[in-house]
């Protein structure tokens, strides 16, 4: 599901468009640097890039939609990236991702409905030799199964619940 | 400062090396991305501290350095004079470390590495196995340069070769220099880089590029990541004389087009360039010689088609990264049309030393095809993780086996997967293959940008084979149809096989799709693509047909074929399995045998990976 949001902050945007001078061959570098502000990228963002750069809006949604390094759905609070480069695949990367889907109920790629949790499989994060590897808020958690990454799991979650009472 | 002259560098170098000279001791700590992966932060912090308290910050030199390699090792601490290597370092270690090493000189045994084969402790670097064999040609100075700072570049004849090639070298002489060292591409395509400079400079075209691709898209491969933030100007000197051998100098330029996914690369390449500017290595009559040149950064965004040079070329100008045909070549009408030089990383950053030292001394290591070394990425099912080193036409087994400790925990080894998603997988049978661009190639794999990967028995062919065409499927651009439909016919068939409801006929239909797909598509991922699930059919046909014939998964990894069951005369009751199993489908008493119920089982594996008495079957 593609959320709309509208209430992002255009002059912020304008900002960043500038930063890149206006220059419609940094169209990939411009998008890199909203998805940062915003952990992915907001419809609004998008038309205001298409009309700044006078770029038709289509071409910025295909640059948007073509690159796996973006995503159009906000991410959740707490980000799970697993890593599912060759190394962790033949290592067991699979049930990883596995079991955090059926913990949470939703498909990599997606976020939780209460926005707290997503997950994401990544090709390759570089840290083969600690395969499996879940990232969060750039640290890796090497070695992990199953059992492991549930326990990492419910971690995150009795910590999140101590922050938010 | 800018510096003006050649004479002027040579007496930098002099001042910053004996700089670098006069502390009595230097602390190397590994800082690339698996060190950081397993806690080098806390080890630098800890340093620091300790450094501080002693007040030996004058006399001792604390580096933060790029990859050295032995990743499953980390976090690695280095420590010169003595070459003193301490492995998997905990920041309590650190004030023992100062004392006995830093201060007294004297090695701490327990912190060194341990040879688990000849049962003993290793003091140096250069006599741990993993290290004595290879030949670090550009991972060399990693351990020795900050990355951040150019000094250290400088110190250690940094800029050198680019003064040579300004202002003793015609540009004719340095590609010829390039072309009779034999260098080929090291991304992959493995084509003569002097053959493709010559072409450059026979096209036409008022303005001309080179780029260094950085965009390494190949998943389970960090060579190049490493060489951005170990040594990122060697790549920077690299381009600056490719950009002035072909004529790419102003109104022309170079970019480095690198992933955004490499935020540690980013940063110093970024860096580095921007120090080189400062320093009038980069920008407007680069060392007095009257040539200017820059650099820009382009932020990829993570497309492995963007490995294919049209496609990147496409993403540079700001569009999707889609291929076109390739009779014309981008080194005619590359970037805007214009005519380009696209390298990738480890190529460009071989061309200082060639420069330097002259092609035959590069064609001393190597074989006569494929000289040089190259840069592997060794991991999977390996007990030496890391980054590796090595002179090409060294054999797989070396590479395996005595770089990489072999197969770990007493498992059999079954296959080495070269080249990436567009390599293949290699039997046993094999692996006294030369590692070089053409032996590869022949036997149905491909050197590609450099990544190994071990599997041993637990690892299914058909599921790898799978992954291979998934990852591709999901890569495709979609612009050509044999490529964009074959990949995604090719994963219904495999899935088939995997799931067990597959017919002997699917092997034949998988086999002529890729023989389409390999001659119609439009690009390499597309021609290429059809490399894992062909060399698999080659050398692995047997496990496919257990598959098919058996309905039988002899690794254990296809879900939909397997069926885990306690064997009895094994099991000692010790309820590991039970204890584990996430849905209570293992049961069972302390000290009697166990039971799986397959209704209650979803087959996660967790049961056969905790138990230490093989009771486990599946």
């Amino acid at each position: 599901m593609v959320e709309v949001v509208t209430d992002i902050d255009l002059r912020k945007v304008d900002q960043l468009i500038e930063r890149s001078g206006a220059d419609p061959e940094a169209l990939i570098g411009m998008l890199q640097d909203i998805q940062r502000q915003w952990q992915y990228l907001p419809l609004p963002a998008l038309k205001r890039v298409s009309e700044r750069l006078g770029v038709p809006y289509n071409r910025v949604w295909a640059v948007a939609t073509f690159y796996e390094a973006f995503t159009l759905e906000p991410r959740g609070r707490v980000h799970l990236m697993v890593c599912t480069g060759t190394a962790c695949h033949v290592r067991g990367a699979q049930e990883v991702v596995r079991a955090l889907e059926d913990e949470l109920m939703i498909e990599a790629g997606h976020t939780t409905d209460d926005g707290e949790l997503s997950i994401e499989t990544a090709h390759c994060l570089g840290a083969c030799a600690m395969g499996p590897v879940v990232m969060v808020d750039g640290i890796y958690h090497g070695h992990m199964t199953r059992t492991k990454v549930l326990d990492f799991l419910s971690e995150i979650r009795e910590r999140r619940e101590v922050k938010t009472q | 400062m800018k510096v003006a002259s050649p004479t002027q560098l040579a007496r930098l170098k002099d001042e910053f090396s004996r700089r670098n000279a006069g502390f009595k001791c230097t602390v190397s700590v590994c800082g690339g991305t698996g060190c950081l992966a397993s806690g080098c932060q806390a080890v630098r912090d800890a340093l620091v501290a300790e450094l501080k308290t002693r007040e030996l910050g004058d006399s001792v030199r604390l580096l933060v350095t790029g990859c050295h390699g032995f990743c499953q090792q980390g976090p690695l601490v280095l420590i010169r004079p003595g070459d003193i290597l301490y492995c998997k370092v905990e920041p309590e270690w650190i004030p023992q470390i100062v004392a006995d090493t830093v201060i007294g000189g004297k090695p701490i045994e327990e912190f060194l590495y341990w040879d688990s084969k000849a049962k003993s402790r290793i003091e140096k670097e250069k006599d741990i196995p993993f290290y004595t064999v290879q030949n670090k040609l550009l991972l060399g100075d990693n351990s020795r340069i900050d990355p951040t700072d150019i000094r250290d570049y400088i110190a250690l004849g940094g800029y050198q070769a680019l003064s040579k090639a300004l202002h003793e070298m015609e540009p004719r002489a340095i590609i010829d220099e390039i072309a009779a060292s034999g260098l080929r591409g090291r991304g992959g395509g493995g084509f003569p880089t002097g053959k493709k400079w010559a072409s450059a400079v026979k096209a036409k075209g008022e303005r001309k590029w080179v780029i260094c691709n950085a965009d390494e898209g190949d998943p389970g491969a960090f060579m190049d990541e490493s060489i951005l933030e170990g040594n990122p100007h060697l790549v920077v000197e690299g381009m600056i004389i490719g950009a002035f051998a072909v004529g790419a100098g102003s109104p022309g330029g170079g970019f480095v087009y690198v992933r955004n996914e490499y935020p540690l690369a980013l940063a110093r390449i970024s860096e580095a360039i921007r120090q080189a500017r400062e320093w009038g290595l980069l920008g407007d009559n680069i060392l007095g010689s009257g040539f200017s040149f820059d650099i820009k950064i382009n932020r990829g965004g993570g497309a492995f088609v963007c490995g294919e040079s049209t496609a990147l070329m496409a993403s540079l100008e700001g569009k999707p990264g889609e291929p076109r045909a390739k009779y014309i070549h981008t080194v005619e009408h590359g970037y805007h049309n214009e005519p380009t030089v696209l390298n990738n990383v480890e190529t460009w950053a071989n061309v200082p030393g060639i420069v330097t030292h002259g092609a035959a001394k590069f064609r001393e290591l190597g074989t006569e095809k494929s000289p040089g070394t190259k840069i592997f990425s060794l991991v999977g099912k390996v007990t030496n993780t890391g980054l590796v080193e090595i002179p090409m036409g060294m054999t797989l087994r070396e590479l395996v086996e005595d770089v990489g400790g072999g197969v770990p925990e007493k498992k059999k080894f079954k296959a080495v997967q070269t080249g990436g998603p567009s390599g293949g997988c290699l039997p046993e049978s094999l692996m006294d293959l030369p590692v070089d661009f053409d032996a590869l190639t022949g036997a149905g794999s491909m050197m590609g940008s450099g990544g190994i990967i071990v599997m041993d028995q637990d690892t299914c062919m058909v599921d790898v084979a799978r992954y291979f065409i998934r990852f591709l499927e999901s890569e495709s651009c979609g612009k050509c149809t044999p490529c964009r439909e074959g990949l995604r016919e090719m994963d219904r068939l495999l899935t088939r096989i995997t799931d067990g409801a597959a017919e002997i006929d699917d092997l034949d239909n998988l086999e002529e799709i890729a023989h389409w797909m390999s001659g119609a598509s439009l690009c390499a991922l597309g021609t290429s693509a059809v490399n894992p699930v062909l060399s698999t059919l080659k050398y692995f046909r047997d496990e496919y047909m257990e598959h098919i014939a058996d309905a039988g998964c002899p690794a254990g990894v296809c879900r939909e074929l397997v069926r885990y069951h306690v064997i009895e005369e094994n099991c000692t009751g010790c309820a590991a399995c039970v204890k584990v199993c996430p849905t209570g489908a293992a049961s069972g008493k302390l000290k009697e045998v166990h039971h799986i119920d397959t209704v209650l089982c979803i087959k996660c594996g967790e049961c056969y990976r905790v138990c230490k008495f093989d009771a486990i079957g599946r």
